[in-house]
């Protein structure tokens, strides 16, 4: 084991000493593959035959026109296959885990999506799966528990600690250190320790390596400004990870929750309530108290409700390089609903936060300028919470008579 | 320093014994007569857990004391006095046993100068492997701790002797993959796997996780210097009370 994976001071690997040699092998395996060009020609081939990339770059014109500023450009990582970009990491560590010979797939899960996205890869490559999922966000998530099951995972219900995806990571590496033999741990984001921030960001920059190509293809020029939500930082990696070299400015839009004087939150990079720590086996700004006990957190969007974040975001931000916002459930069900209407584009609760940011900055920009927004998923996840946000009756009525069917 | 207290120790016993407690669990009375009943008892070294919130390292029964700890108040303040009180106390070493987060955001180095003063002995800090532990490291030699690292089964022989070359006091080795407080099957393997560790290092070496009666103290006799009761007394005191724990204890060996 080296010293590896440190963003300036973030990142490393804080691990027990029973997973070190597991880790040696997996960096090992990593570094092999990122060497050798035919590895990600055969990702890049499943990605187009099993997934849909590349995924379109759409002009939003009804929403351009709305806001009168900036021409908005959205991303459409919705239009992966499983409905999330958790599906271009998920199926990038498959190819790895066959190179491993590993036979079994555990992950952890919040919104759902990497659960879904890695129970779809097991399937597909046949591999047995184990889920991890806070008990809050089971209910929360209810629709994308019946899909994992249905792929065949089983998933476990977390009831320890705060009940979310921080819960469900412990979980996962609980299982791992006892069955590494023949298991590998698909993390979800660009956290946890070395190789994963980068690995992960390094199977998401597909999504900036097309929207880059895109952008300047119907554009002719570069974007001013890229905005993505920051839940572990995957989404926002990919995209980023585009443009890092060139004038663009890179947004990151994190979970206000309640607002950010409420502390019911889970914005680390733009609040004063987090401080640097290590915890699950890395080093970042983490929401913590004064003795170092991680606090909870809160966002309508389970994929958000995180207490670390991606070592490589906390040095984009130490370096000022990107730039950090937050946006609270109230404004991303707003954005949420003025998307749905004028395009017709049904973004995850978690992708929203990122249009919050872009619809307040967009009219204060030239209309010679175009920005991006990264659409890391569909929302159709979040049926429940949206139903209930929008207080829809149809809907509620719906639940009540289905209900009262299955108790007869 | 720990390493000579030991060896002296050995001289006149098989084995010797370590306990563990979650401090403040399950409450600040029981600790204190937990561990008096363990010294009673003749245990030769304790560990005291400062809880955390994320113990990834710990199974469900040290996990459930680490968050009910927390949940009833438990500040990493309040152990370091209670620490202080133990050391004072009674005359055994004793050892803190916590998350590398602890030590971090209260200083490293103010962390370990102040177990120093408080008289407690060394510290085992699970996710700090040394190549992440420079600051610690320093710290504790220049307070006169020990840092206790771990062995793990799958380490490897080169691996072994470079974290022996960093260690002192003793080497904790765990038993077997996993967490703590799941079965351990006390077999020619991990007989096997204790020689591997005695070949690598000249410290004592402690085993632990899944140790819990007189018939796992017995194999380890002669295998290692040191065994480690951790989960086990948990349990007892959950079940039976306090005042099971020194029976249980002197039942050991
Ligand atoms: C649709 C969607 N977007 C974003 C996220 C947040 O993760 P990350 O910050 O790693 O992109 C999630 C996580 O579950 C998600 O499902």
């Amino acid at each position: 084991m080296n010293k590896k994976g440190y963003f300036a001071d973030f990142g490393g690997a804080f691990l027990p000493e029973i997973l070190v040699a597991t880790f040696d092998e997996l960096t090992a395996a990593y570094e092999s593959a990122k060497a050798d060009p035919a590895f990600w020609q055969e990702y890049e081939n499943l990605m187009s035959s099993y997934s849909c990339r590349p995924t379109p770059l759409t002009l939003a014109e009804n929403l351009t026109r709305h806001f009168g500023g900036a021409r908005i450009y959205v991303k459409r990582e919705d239009l992966n296959h499983t409905g999330a970009h958790k599906a271009n990491n998920v199926m990038g560590q498959g190819l790895l885990v066959k190179r491993m010979g590993k036979k079994r797939v555990i992950a952890e899960t919040g919104a759902g999506q990497h659960g879904v996205a890695t129970a779809t890869m097991a399937a597909r490559f046949g591999f047995d799966c184990t889920i991890y999922m806070g008990e809050v966000d089971v209910e929360r998530q209810r629709p994308n528990v019946f899909w994992m099951e249905q792929l065949g995972a089983e998933v476990v219900p977390v009831k320890d600690g705060t009940r979310i995806l921080k819960d469900a990571i412990n979980e996962a590496f609980r299982d791992w250190v006892s069955n590494m033999d023949n298991t590998h741990y698909v993390l979800g984001t660009a956290c946890g320790p070395h190789p994963f921030p980068e690995m992960v960001a390094w199977f998401q920059s597909i999504i900036g390596r097309e929207a880059r190509a895109q952008v300047l293809e119907r554009e002719g020029k570069l974007p001013r400004r890229i905005y993505a939500c920051v839940g572990g930082g995957s989404n926002a990696m990919g995209i980023f990870g585009g443009f890092m070299d060139d004038p663009v400015e890179l947004v990151g839009v994190e979970a206000g929750g309640r607002g950010l004087d409420t502390g019911a939150h889970a914005s680390r990079l733009c609040s004063d309530d987090a401080a640097i720590g290590v915890a699950q086996g890395y080093k970042t700004y983490f929401l913590q108290n004064a003795e170092g006990q991680m606090q909870e957190t809160h966002s309508i969007a389970a994929g958000l409700d995180y207490v670390g974040v991606s070592p490589i975001l906390s040095h984009l931000r130490e370096e000022g390089r990107a730039r950090f916002t937050a946006a609270t459930d109230r404004e991303v069900v707003a954005a949420m609903r003025l998307t749905i209407r004028k395009e017709g584009l049904i973004p995850a609760l978690e992708s929203a936060h990122a249009f919050v940011q872009a619809f307040k900055d967009a009219p204060d920009m030239s209309p010679e300028d175009c920005l991006i927004i990264n659409q890391s998923g569909r929302g159709d996840k979040d049926i429940f919470t949206v139903a209930d946000a929008f207080e829809d009756p149809g809907w509620r009525e719906f639940i009540i008579r289905k209900a009262e069917q299955y108790q007869t | 320093m720990l390493e000579t207290y030991l060896k002296e120790r050995r001289k006149g016993k098989d084995i010797l014994l370590m306990t563990h407690i979650v401090a403040g669990y399950p409450d600040w009375d029981a600790c204190s007569d937990m561990v008096a009943a363990m010294v009673d008892a003749g245990v030769d070294l304790m560990e005291l857990q400062i809880p955390f919130s994320e113990p990834i390292a710990d199974g469900p029964v040290i996990l459930k004391a680490n968050q009910e700890a927390l949940e009833r108040g438990v500040t990493v303040a309040r152990c370091l006095e209670f620490g202080r009180e133990m050391a004072r106390r009674h005359d055994i070493p004793f050892l803190y046993m916590t998350y590398y987060n602890i030590l971090l955001r209260r200083g490293v180095a103010a962390f370990v100068h102040e177990m120093a003063d408080a008289g407690i002995r060394g510290a085992i800090v699970p996710d700090l492997p040394p190549e992440e532990g420079e600051e610690y490291l320093s710290a504790m030699a220049e307070n006169g701790c020990d840092p206790i690292f771990i062995f793990s089964p799958t380490t490897s022989d080169e691996r072994l002797r470079y974290l022996s070359s960093v260690a002192s006091g003793f080497v904790y080795c765990v038993a077997r993959k996993g967490v703590t407080g799941m079965d351990t099957r006390f077999s020619d393997e991990l007989g096997a796997y204790l020689g591997r560790c005695r070949r690598a290092t000249d410290l004592p070496l402690a085993l632990g996780f899944g140790v819990k009666d007189k018939t796992d103290v017995d194999f380890l006799t002669g295998k290692a210097d040191i065994a480690v009761i951790g989960t086990q007394t948990l349990r007892l005191v959950e079940e039976q009370g306090v005042a099971a724990v020194g029976d249980f204890i002197r039942g050991l060996r």
